[in-house]
């Protein structure tokens, strides 16, 4: 039996009467990548945001990395990475002041800042531009440093909500490529997304529909749960039946 | 270049900007809380006026004379007597501890000097740290103790009197507020149109929404028309407000014809929403478009209009650059306007000052947006 | 601390990178000051009357040179007729209105009484309370000096006069500059404080970054220190400026007051300040509606500071409004170190005060910003 590094139960956010998240109920496994998809407005940044404590919930329960989401929300969030679809790295510093800002606030030692800031930018190939602007890098290349920064500090756990917005598919691809790496780490990923190719790079998904989870399971089992070809018509197969935003 | 007769996609856009407005309500106390305090605290707590001024008196004398003065001084609603100080070495603690603006001394056989020697002095010590106070307090105390000795020379009964008769013209009452609401105005209406337009501006240049408006099928002009129309509208809504409270509440008239007011109004809203356009063509950022609406536009404002702060005292290089200030034009008219209730004659020539700067506002925009635009 | 360090580091490389914001906060600052203090001089001067003489005696003759001697007054106009000088006070041009009656010198002589007709610009309460006051005092004195001149000759009668002297403490030049430019200085560091305190945590809300930070392991009142010392450091900077670069070379100004006293009180103002921007920045979602309620709660703290207008001559109500903000105490201790010399002693319970509306106000921006929704 794997580890669980996210446990949900019931959690539900509303906003008045607007219930965005209806008892999410779900497990995530250390060293998985797990997809969350839907639709725009079905609701996934709003349970991304209670796990990362950046939003509390109605009712509910829910634990990350073993800590209570109510009562431990400083304890979780040294132990998480996140990376938001709105661009969170600050654009008017350089691309080395943004690795040891970011660093130095987790709590990374001086030679730990260095190490691992080094080793970032090889891995990267950022050599050249380490001094640079964020502001006057190419967005690609913003979202992988982004992303790199999330884990800088080794989480247990990385969010990612739509990483790889407005990216071309190379870039994209050596975006996954990024989180693999990342997972051989062992920190689990958590990723929202709307492209349905990248759908099939995670271990398992669930697909919400109306604040609600449909579907979750791996990517095979679905498309044969669902008799479809691809993950594509399992998508629009369940969002289809959604009665918001459509 | 399409012409910019209103459609209805025109008015899409200006719904648009009312809706913006609209929906932010802390913006919203921006527009009209800042009207309606300013001529709250103008019309009823600001004022140039001194009154119950913390003074002492040092009595070395205590005699009829002294004593029926400092009744006098007790008596007059500028002063707030505090308790007489013994000693004259108390004074200084008195101005440094509390806040007794002045100090009037008594010296001793004051009547008897008075009565013998027909001659007598008296000493004002002022807390000069506020020259302005200062100076109103101790003529404030002259003029009390003046009339003590033209009541002594009456009792005398000199011939050859000569009277004089004053009228208070414009303001009887000697209404601070008077001098104010005309200055109030036109700071309102630049506050709106200057700060709120270029701000609001920018923050769609920043945002990137700027260049959606200006690639849609709509003219580039019809864009900034549209920005500007609901200030427009929001202006003399305020001016209403304004006027409204005026009248009703401060009990100050208006003079003169409305619809010249209004009409002038007008021309003064459209000089300000080309200076709030030109700004937002030169600034980038919105904290630079505020920095510059606030400190460039604004405070010179308040300062060059002549309402807070007399322009004849100023150094004549200011007072030169206070012409091409348009409040100082505009304050003019509407103190002309509302209160003096003087007819468009005795405006023209500060209208056409103001006509001729928004033309010239107008054109520099619209060569700087062309450059943009290339 | 180390995360306090990244964030201090952090404040500054931006603002000092920042390269249009920059200029404008050391910059203006220094042109304001050598500008608002020439121009902001409301002392009453420069009256200027016209006066209509439909006499052309030698009385009124000595009565116009007598005005014109006195120093109050600048003669605009001589005329003959009411009308012409009523033009002169219609275009501001003229503030008050002397008018001499046809047969003055001969009625004075023959009926012993006879009137002068004033008519005063009023829309400027003070100008006019105060040019009438003169012109009052000058027509008594003249009164006198005629009266002796017939009087003389019979009998040596003087009228018992009181002579007033005035001694200006603190001040003895009456320079208002020295009044104004301290005043001035309180205001340009409460604004730059407080606007770009406010506005700089508003600008990380609406770019996105404070999502970023909000779900690191930084503690609220680590965030919030981290915006108020760059912008406290700032603060003092201007200050520092202000006194030592212009207003001692440029106006003489030399603190009366213990430098350190000084210092101690703008050190605690400014967390108080920057306090009230942190506030606001709490409340607001959008640069604009920081601007707009900074501005909103800036135009009445400055109004009612008691720099323009004086404090107690205001109605009770709006004396209390003074007398709860901030900028007031700051004004009345800038002028009382500045100019008078305070010791401690005499201003501990400002010091007091203003501690308390920095715990109150920076408490309050604590309790407020919230890392979760």
């Amino acid at each position: 039996m794997n580890e669980i590094v996210i446990q949900t139960d019931k959690l539900t956010k509303r906003f008045g009467d607007f219930i965005a998240a209806n008892e999410i109920t779900f497990d995530v496994y250390k060293g998985e990548i797990f997809g969350f998809l839907g639709a725009n407005g079905a609701g996934k940044t709003t349970v991304m945001r209670m796990l990362c404590g950046l939003s509390k919930p109605s009712s509910g329960a829910a634990t990350i990395a073993g800590f209570d989401i109510y009562r431990q929300t400083e304890a979780i969030k040294k132990n998480i990475g996140y990376m938001s679809q709105k661009f969170s790295l600050y654009e008017d510093l350089t691309v080395m002041e943004n690795i040891h800002f970011f660093g130095g606030i987790y709590g990374l030692s001086g030679r730990q800042l260095k190490e691992k800031g080094e080793a970032l930018i090889t891995r990267l190939g950022m050599r050249n531009e380490t001094k640079k602007m964020v502001s006057s890098l190419p967005l690609g290349w913003k979202q992988k440093l982004a992303f790199s920064v999330a884990i800088l500090h080794d989480p247990k756990i990385v969010f990612l909500d739509e990483p790889t917005g407005g990216v071309d598919p190379i870039t994209r691809r050596q975006f996954w490529d990024l989180i693999y790496d990342a997972v051989e780490r062992g920190i689990t990923a958590f990723v929202t997304t709307h492209y349905m190719d990248e759908a099939e790079y995670c271990n398992r998904i669930s697909m919400m529909v109306d604040g609600e989870i449909k579907a979750l399971d791996t990517p095979a089992n679905l498309k044969k749960q669902y008799s479809a070809d691809s993950m594509d018509e399992v998508f629009y197969g369940l969002a289809r039946k959604a009665k918001r935003n459509l | 270049m399409k012409s910019s007769i209103p459609d209805s996609r025109f008015w899409a856009f200006v719904r648009k900007e009312f809706l913006h407005v609209f929906r932010d309500r802390k913006t919203l106390l921006m527009l009209f809380g800042v009207p309606v305090v300013c001529v709250t605290l103008f019309g009823f707590a600001l004022t140039n006026e001194i009154r119950n001024a913390k003074i002492v008196v040092c009595d070395y004398a205590n005699d009829d004379a002294s004593r029926q003065i400092i009744g006098k001084l007790a008596a007059s609603r500028e002063f707030q007597l505090q308790n007489p100080l013994l000693d004259y070495n108390q004074i200084e603690t008195a101005f440094k501890q509390g806040d007794i603006k002045m100090a009037v001394v008594f010296p001793a056989n004051f009547n008897r000097d008075l009565l013998h020697l027909n001659e007598a002095q008296i000493q004002l010590i002022t807390d000069a740290s506020d020259p302005n106070t200062a100076t109103a307090l101790s003529g404030y105390a002259t003029n009390i103790i003046m009339d003590y000795q033209q009541e002594l020379i009456q009792l005398q009964g000199l011939p050859y009197t000569i009277n004089t008769e004053m009228r208070m013209v414009y303001n009887p009452e000697l209404k601070s507020v008077v001098n104010f609401v005309p200055g109030v105005i036109s700071l309102i209406l630049l506050l709106v149109c200057v700060l709120m337009t270029s701000v609001s501006i920018v923050k769609e240049k920043e945002s990137g929404t700027m260049e959606v408006l200006l690639v849609s099928p709509f003219s580039p002009f019809g864009v900034i028309v549209s920005k500007a129309v609901p200030y427009l509208a929001l202006s003399l809504i305020n001016l209403t407000v304004i006027l409204l409270l005026s009248i009703f509440v401060l009990g100050m008239p208006v003079n003169g014809s409305f619809l010249l007011l209004y009409a002038v109004s007008t021309l003064f809203i459209i000089t300000a929403l080309s200076l709030g356009l030109l700004i937002s063509n030169i600034t980038t950022s919105q904290q630079a478009a505020m920095l510059v609406s606030l400190m460039g536009m604004l405070v010179p404002s308040i300062l060059f209009t002549g309402f807070m702060f007399p322009l004849e005292n100023m150094p004549y290089v200011l007072q030169l650059f206070a012409n091409i200030v348009p409040a100082k034009w505009y304050y003019i008219i509407v103190k002309s306007v509302m209160i003096k209730g003087l007819g468009f004659e005795a405006i023209w020539k500060e209208t056409l000052v103001l006509l001729g700067m928004t033309i010239l506002l107008l054109v520099v925009n619209i060569r700087k947006f062309k450059i943009r635009l290339e | 601390m180390r995360t306090l360090r990244f964030l201090l580091q952090k404040e500054f490389r931006q603002i000092f990178r920042n390269k249009s914001l920059l200029p404008l906060i050391f910059f203006m600052p220094v042109v304001q000051l050598l500008v608002l203090p020439l121009a902001a001089d409301y002392e009453v001067k420069n009256i200027h009357i016209t006066i209509v003489d439909r006499d052309h005696s030698t009385y009124s003759q000595k009565l116009v040179s007598k005005i014109g001697a006195s120093g109050y007054f600048r003669l605009t106009d001589y005329t003959m007729g009411f009308d012409e000088a009523f033009k002169d006070m219609e275009d501001d041009r003229s503030d008050l209105i002397l008018e001499i009656p046809p047969g003055f010198e001969r009625n004075l002589v023959r009926e012993n009484q006879q009137s002068l007709f004033i008519a005063v610009n009023a829309i400027n309460g003070v100008k006019a309370n105060l040019g009438g006051a003169y012109l009052n005092r000058i027509i008594a004195d003249y009164n006198k000096d005629i009266c002796l001149e017939w009087i003389q000759t019979s009998k040596f009668n003087p009228s018992p006069s009181i002579e007033v002297t005035q001694s200006n403490w603190f001040n003895p030049s009456m320079n208002y500059r020295f009044y104004m430019v301290p005043g001035i200085l309180a205001l340009l560091v409460t604004m730059i404080g407080a606007y770009l305190c406010s506005l700089n945590i508003v600008r990380e809300k609406e770019v996105g970054t404070i999502e970023q930070i909000n779900v690191t392991p930084v503690q609220k009142y680590q965030f919030l220190l981290g915006k108020l010392i760059p912008f406290w450091v700032i603060g003092m900077a201007i200050f520092t400026i202000g006194l030592f670069g212009i207003a001692w070379p440029v106006y003489g100004i030399v603190p009366a007051g213990n430098l350190l006293l000084l210092y101690g009180y703008l050190s605690v103002y400014l967390v108080g300040i920057l306090g009230l921007g942190l506030l606001i920045s709490t409340y607001a979602d959008t640069q604009q509606q920081a601007m707009s309620v900074a501005f909103f709660f800036m135009m009445i703290f400055i109004l009612m500071s008691g720099l323009f207008t004086p404090i107690d001559s205001m109605p009770r109500w709006a004396y209390i409004i003074a007398r709860s903000s901030p900028v007031t105490y700051f004004i009345e201790v800038m002028r009382m170190i500045v100019l008078k010399g305070n010791s401690f002693e005499h201003i501990w319970r400002h010091f007091l005060i203003m501690a308390g509306f920095a715990v109150c106000l920076n408490g309050w921006a604590i309790v407020n910003y919230r890392k979760t929704n």
